[in-house]
């Protein structure tokens, strides 16, 4: 198993590597970049020569890359190009505001789905789950942009309930209240959004686990429904779930882009959709690089996750 | 010999038909959806012959309630809001349709070469395939969106360019386990050409798979459409799609919910239509597979 893992370990390296080429490659082949932002029409070339220099861009294209990416990896993210302001600094900001938003509707929204998804398997093409797997279905194909846009009209507006921007009040910052009746909304898209792929998928995949030879023998044995459910097909259908939070690690920071944007939360889907519509590349890039890692070693730990509860993986590694 | 064969193609297709109008039966929101998605591309299509303006603009008559002269009441500069949603569904209905023609065909092609020519060829393309994969779609796309001025064809460019990966990965499976039957091997004992195997060979056989990817495809593109719309960076007035008018009714959504409401049913019904879609032809082409138990 050590062996998988590290063999697995050592496959994600290069891809992290040629994700940080691609990126650096899209900025510096951008219409705009950093020195025509630091530049004015006005100034000399002698001036801007001195400017490129000042920051080492007239050095060759490679050595740019290796100080690029050096700098990311001793944390220092470079500066945007329309404030000016240290990304590092920004993003210590931001990210934790949006793992506040998707950590708690993630989870609660997998376990919903645990929940929701055996009970519709279990008791295929009844009621129950003709209800469950048909809302999942509408529910999939709802746009999250167009229910926020529902609960801030129907919760917001009508009934005047909650606040429907920000995450704070002005001159409530402390306040836990304030801050839950400005959670609220988002928290509900959220959730709404990650349960139906959920749902759907442990429900088929308790559906093959009942149709499964071992249940068939299990019942010709006399056990019950219940039995069979919590003893066998639970532990079954469990596994490629677990195997599913590590696909989900890059959701804690751009899992909420379009609900932080209409709901107006201070978190990294604001930030981005700014820096995308100012052409601040430098932190659509870092972006782009941190949120491929963490897809990559979600996927990494989505596979040691599997290696260690699957028995079977286990002894072929 | 002859009439044998054609009886049991005859048997074997009304085997389709039947397990497809058997799950339409139990499905009655599949028909229903379908029914709407068909009235939905037919007023796209005839949209242009219909008397409605998406464009006259009447200050006097702005933001009126759905009425009989305005069956979805007018937008805030008093055009008719049911030809904008008409003329809405025909620009995220064209979106989805070329995005998805575009990425089945790089998806396609993608996944037969690298499966087809396997060692370095399939290396390198599948660690591009991985590589794009890695990048969350969201992402990807918006990136990408700046470098091309925003608008129709940079959108659909980019739906298309970045979202081939999964039918790629799913046509190099198929295409893998095909290279090994024996009609491909015989074709390649005597001679035939890669291109000429590809084309009339493989490409024919993983049919069925580029069929339903298609599906899922037109709504994925859809609703990323729609997505990237309302962010501001898709579709730019005074074009619109159902995404921008969306994003334009959020402004005044307090008083004319009407507007926030239509082009959003709109979207569900045509995603939902087309992933029942998607499930029925599963069917069609594997009357096996009753209902999604191997999804």
């Amino acid at each position: 198993m050590a062996k998988y893992i590290v063999r697995r370990i050592l496959t994600a390296i290069p891809m992290v590597l040629l994700i940080t080429i691609l990126c650096f490659a899209l900025m510096h082949f951008a219409p705009y970049n950093a020195i025509d932002a630091m530049t004015t029409p006005k100034m000399s070339p002698e001036t801007i020569e001195l400017i490129k220099a000042k920051y080492g861009y007239d050095k060759p294209l490679f050595i740019q890359y290796l100080r690029w990416l050096n700098g990311i990896l001793n944390g220092n993210f470079g500066y945007s190009i329309v404030t000016k302001q240290s990304i590092a600094g920004d993003l210590a900001v931001r990210i934790p505001n949006t793992i506040k938003l998707v950590l708690p509707a993630y989870a609660t929204a997998y376990i919903l789905a645990i929940i929701l998804g055996l009970l519709a398997g279990s008791h295929k093409n009844k009621a129950a789950d003709k209800v469950i797997d048909g809302i999942s279905s509408i529910a999939i194909a709802v746009p999250s942009f167009w229910f926020s846009m529902l609960l801030i009209f129907i919760l917001g507006y009508k009934l005047k309930l909650l606040p429907i921007v920000g995450m704070h009040s002005v001159g409530k910052e402390a306040s836990m209240a304030d801050f839950l009746r400005h959670f609220i909304m988002p928290f509900i898209t959220l959730t709404f959004t990650f349960l139906p792929a959920n749902v759907k998928f442990v429900r088929s995949s308790t559906v093959t686990q009942f149709s499964e030879d071992y249940v068939l023998v299990q019942r010709a044995f006399g056990a019950s429904r219940g039995e069979i459910m919590f003893k066998h097909v639970c532990k079954n259908v469990l596994l490629p779930i677990i195997t599913r939070l590590g696909m989900a690690l890059q959701l804690l920071v751009t899992g909420a882009i379009i609900t932080e944007t209409v709901f107006g939360w201070p978190g990294v889907g604001p930030y981005f959709i700014k820096a995308i519509q100012g052409m601040d590349y430098p932190i659509v890039m870092i972006i782009l690089v941190l949120s491929s890692t963490l897809v990559i070693l979600g996927n990494l730990l989505s596979d040691i996750l599997y290696c260690i509860t699957d028995p079977r993986i286990r002894e072929m590694g | 010999m002859m009439k044998r064969n054609e009886g049991n193609k005859k048997k074997s297709r009304s085997v389709r038909v039947d397990s497809v109008l058997l799950s339409l039966k139990h499905d009655k929101a599949a028909v229903i959806s379908l029914i709407l998605l068909g009235l939905i591309i037919l007023f796209a299509l005839i949209a242009p012959f219909l008397p409605v303006e998406p464009n006259a603009t009447n200050i006097a008559n702005r933001l009126q309630p759905p009425s009989a002269g305005h069956w979805f009441g007018t937008d805030e500069v008093g055009r008719d809001y049911f030809a904008r949603v008409i003329y809405g569904g025909r620009v995220s209905l064209m979106v989805g349709f070329l995005a998805m023609l575009t990425s089945l065909t790089i998806g396609v092609a993608v996944g037969t070469i690298a499966g087809f020519c396997g060692g370095m060829v399939d290396m390198v393309l599948m660690r591009i395939v991985d590589v794009l994969y890695s990048i969350p779609w969201m992402i990807l796309v918006t990136v990408v969106s700046i470098f091309l001025r925003p608008g129709l064809k940079s959108i659909i460019l980019v739906i298309g360019f970045f979202t081939w990966m999964e039918i790629a990965r799913l046509v190099r499976a198929e295409t893998l386990s095909l290279k090994e039957r024996e009609f491909i091997l015989y074709a390649e004992f005597s001679g035939v050409g890669i291109w000429k195997i590809i084309i009339s060979h493989i490409i024919p056989s993983v049919f069925p798979t580029i069929i339903v990817s298609a599906t899922t495809s037109m709504a994925n593109a859809i609703m990323t459409e729609s997505s990237l719309s309302f962010l501001g960076v898709g579709i730019q007035q005074p074009m619109s799609s159902w995404g921008s008018l969306l994003q334009n009714a959020q402004g005044t959504m307090q008083n004319t919910f009407y507007m926030a409401l239509i082009p959003g049913l709109l979207i569900i019904i045509t995603i939902f239509a087309f992933n029942k879609l998607g499930n029925l032809l599963r069917v069609f082409v594997e009357p096996k597979i009753m209902n999604d138990e191997k999804e």
